[in-house]
């Protein structure tokens, strides 16, 4: 039975507490990081900002977070800058570039604190905290620290929210109109390399990552408001993190940022799956719709062309083996339409081979075959298209035209006699 | 006589994976690599508690499924699921890792690796774990995976080197003349996660990536041509590996970070020579016009 009351137990309140406000600030941060298509940035700052701390603890003596986090805002800082410098100074893409200043600096802050280890400096263990995280040490004084930082951000981004939209939908008209975008980025990327350097306090560099992406990427699929992706962002990255916090007090062996980490992917794959409009069920069903209803069409269409061409409509009767000289078609794709058909009522079957159309059927297959000729007419007449080129173009359109459409293009081709396609 | 262990181990890694590390660069895939590189983690830990040691068969059959399964995911939620590239990426191998990190502390009995060894490894070590075949040593085990992952590398790179150009630089015409880009993207990718895991006990995870990346950026500067991209990334390789086992020596620190340090210090040096060279030459064919 699970205790309540050791969420009132101080030190569980203050991993709670600073778990959540690291989140609100990574999270807040990482929208706009995601949109600008940086994401992976944030995941070089993170691990640039090593060597930032192990030089500032070489230089003062001192874990102090005063003099540490200076150091570690310095290098993050510079990773940013170095990645823009080596992308516009150089062939080297984005990508590698982003590879290269992360595994150097963090080779480099590897290296150095090494050498730390090895000096036999006082008080230098705990430096790698840094490396893996201390959620479950975190202090009062941290909370504080988070929460300050946490309001900082969120008063920033308050006020320029204006111009970061901007800046990250549009940079190229941000500056047209006169904003500042070379400073505006600056701010941007300082407010992010603050929310990376409390961060990576409770979860660790390599995890760091996903507290900036996974929220905004999981967030992007349920809305098209940046506002109201800011808003889902920082629900889905608290409610992983109170979840993450608490795992690791009902499991004291379980590490806290780790596991925040796998709700956060968690929440992000179900979305990815699941999520209404974007989500790749969603999507595929949706194709799978679309796919059926064009054979069915097309076979409707077939069907139409025949009976055109029979000289005793009453006769009307085809096989499918008839279907398949004038469309190549699968016999399984085929059994398939003619099916649904049947049941959809477009189509009969007369005996165990021949099959017809129905009053309706005959209806549907002369409005397909329609609109591929009022297409292949508009391609045609309209746009001086060769008349051999325009057949494949109007296989296409033929499923998509709406009755809007159709009336737009007959009134612009004036109401042209169609005769049914023979082939 | 350790000392000529390390740097071979050095060499080995790094000769391994400048080859890959070019077509990565050029392909515009580093992060991928990246990704990898971490994403392994739980491969290895699974492999190590069925099979009890490390450098095991198994560990690299483990790892290298879970290489092409984060192949597959990146792919599979950008394509598929629309979901930036970027974010695609950082999700996958976070998720990993932190499978790998949950992995360890809840087998934290069974297993003997930490976090610290996953992330920078230790080359310093290599000589300490011979292969023993009855009671004769052969050198240490690291060096004979790292010679076969090499060697595999080699044997599919030199047959394959065509096919995996073109589909490289042109993927359209390779895929109208019937080479399968996506058996050869797969191929790569295997053979990355080959060396990733091979290297992960001597180098650590993330510092494959940058021998994965630098020395292959590094040599791209200097050529357009992919064969010499190839022998000059190997060059700046060995050079790194080498410069850096003398810098962690003198300085009493990890030597492969010290290692992706001179790595990065040569790319550095590359690069301002580069723009330095490029400004010179502009300056000269103004003053003569």
């Amino acid at each position: 039975m699970f205790n309540y009351s050791i969420l009132f137990n101080p030190n569980v309140m203050y991993v709670v507490l600073g778990c959540l406000l690291m989140s609100v600030s990574a999270s807040t941060v990482g929208t706009f990081t995601f949109l600008r298509k940086k994401s992976l940035i944030g995941d070089a700052v993170a691990h640039a900002i090593l060597p930032g701390i192990c030089l500032a603890f070489i230089l003062n003596g001192t874990k102090n977070p005063l003099y540490l986090i200076p150091g570690a805002f310095l290098t993050g800082w510079l990773s940013i800058l170095l990645v823009d410098a080596i992308t516009h100074h150089s062939k080297i893409k984005q990508d590698a570039a982003i590879s290269i200043v992360l595994s150097v600096f963090f080779g480099t802050g590897i290296w150095l604190l090494t050498v730390i280890q090895h000096s036999g400096m006082d008080n230098q263990s705990g430096l790698d905290a840094f490396l893996f995280g201390k959620a479950a040490a975190l202090t009062s004084f941290d909370v504080w620290v988070f929460g300050i930082v946490a309001l900082l951000l969120i008063a920033a981004i308050w006020a320029f929210y204006k111009e970061f939209q901007l800046l990250s939908f549009d940079k190229d008209f941000a500056q047209s109109i006169g904003y500042k975008t070379q400073l505006l980025e600056l701010l941007l990327s300082g407010l992010t390399v603050l929310a990376i350097v409390t961060g990576i306090q409770a979860v660790g560099v390599v995890l760091m990552a996903s507290l900036l992406i996974a929220p905004a990427a999981t967030a992007r699929f349920w809305t098209d408001k940046l506002h109201v992706m800011i808003f889902i962002a920082i629900l889905i990255s608290s409610v992983s993190a109170i979840i993450g916090a608490s795992v690791s007090y009902i499991a004291p062996s379980m590490p806290t940022g780790p596991w925040i980490v796998m709700v956060l992917s968690l929440c992000a794959v179900l979305t990815f799956i699941f999520a209404p409009h974007k989500g790749i069920v969603v999507k595929w069903l949706k194709q799978r719709r679309n796919q059926q209803q064009m054979l069915e069409e097309n076979i409707l269409k077939t069907f139409y062309y025949l009976t055109q061409t029979t000289p005793d409509s009453d006769k009307a009767y085809f096989k499918l083996t008839d279907i398949q000289k004038q469309r190549s078609l699968r016999e399984s794709e085929l059994n398939k339409g003619i099916e649904a058909l049947i049941s959809e009522g477009y189509i009969e079957k007369q005996n165990d081979q021949y099959y017809t159309l129905t009053k309706e059927g005959l209806h549907q297959g002369k409005r397909v075959a329609h609109l591929h000729r009022l297409w292949e007419l508009y391609l045609t007449e309209y746009l001086r298209i060769a008349p051999d080129h325009v057949h494949d173009d109007a296989e296409t359109i033929e499923h998509v035209l709406t009755p809007e459409l159709q009336e737009r293009l007959e009134i612009i081709l004036g109401n042209p006699e169609i005769k049914p396609e023979v082939k | 006589m350790d000392a000529f262990w390390i740097i071979l181990t050095g060499i080995l890694v790094v000769a391994s994976s400048s080859i890959l590390g070019c077509f990565l660069v050029l392909r515009k895939m580093t992060m991928v690599g990246d990704a990898i590189s971490h994403a392994v983690l739980p491969g290895i830990v699974l492999a190590y508690l069925f099979s009890g040691e490390r450098n095991s068969v198994l560990m690299i059959i483990g790892a290298a499924g879970i290489g092409l399964l984060t192949t597959f995911l990146i792919e599979f939620f950008h394509k598929k699921g629309n979901v930036q590239e970027d974010a695609s990426i950082g999700i996958t191998f976070t998720s990993f890792f932190a499978l790998g990190v949950i992995l360890i502390s809840y087998f934290a009995e069974n297993v003997d690796l930490d976090q610290d060894c996953v992330l920078y490894g230790e080359i310093a070590y290599v000589s300490l774990d011979p292969l023993l075949i009855g009671n004769i040593e052969y050198g240490p085990k690291a060096i004979w995976l790292l010679s076969f992952v090499f060697l595999m590398v080699l044997a599919v790179i030199i047959p394959g080197y065509r096919s995996l150009s073109l589909t490289t630089f042109d993927p359209n015409y390779a895929q109208a003349i019937g080479i399968s880009v996506t058996l050869w993207h797969y191929v790569l990718m295997s053979l990355v996660s080959l060396t990733t895991v091979a290297s992960f006990e001597s180098v650590g995870a993330i510092l494959v990536v940058a021998f994965l990346t630098v020395p292959a950026a590094t040599a791209y500067l200097l050529t357009e041509k992919l064969k010499n991209m190839i022998l000059l990334s190997i060059l700046f390789g060995v050079l790194a590996s080498v410069l850096g086992y003398f810098l962690a020596d003198y300085s009493n620190g990890s030597i492969a970070g010290a290692m992706a340090t001179a790595s990065g210090i040569l790319f550095g040096i590359v690069f301002l020579g580069k723009r330095l060279y490029n400004r010179y030459h502009r300056l000269t064919a103004v003053s003569q016009n």
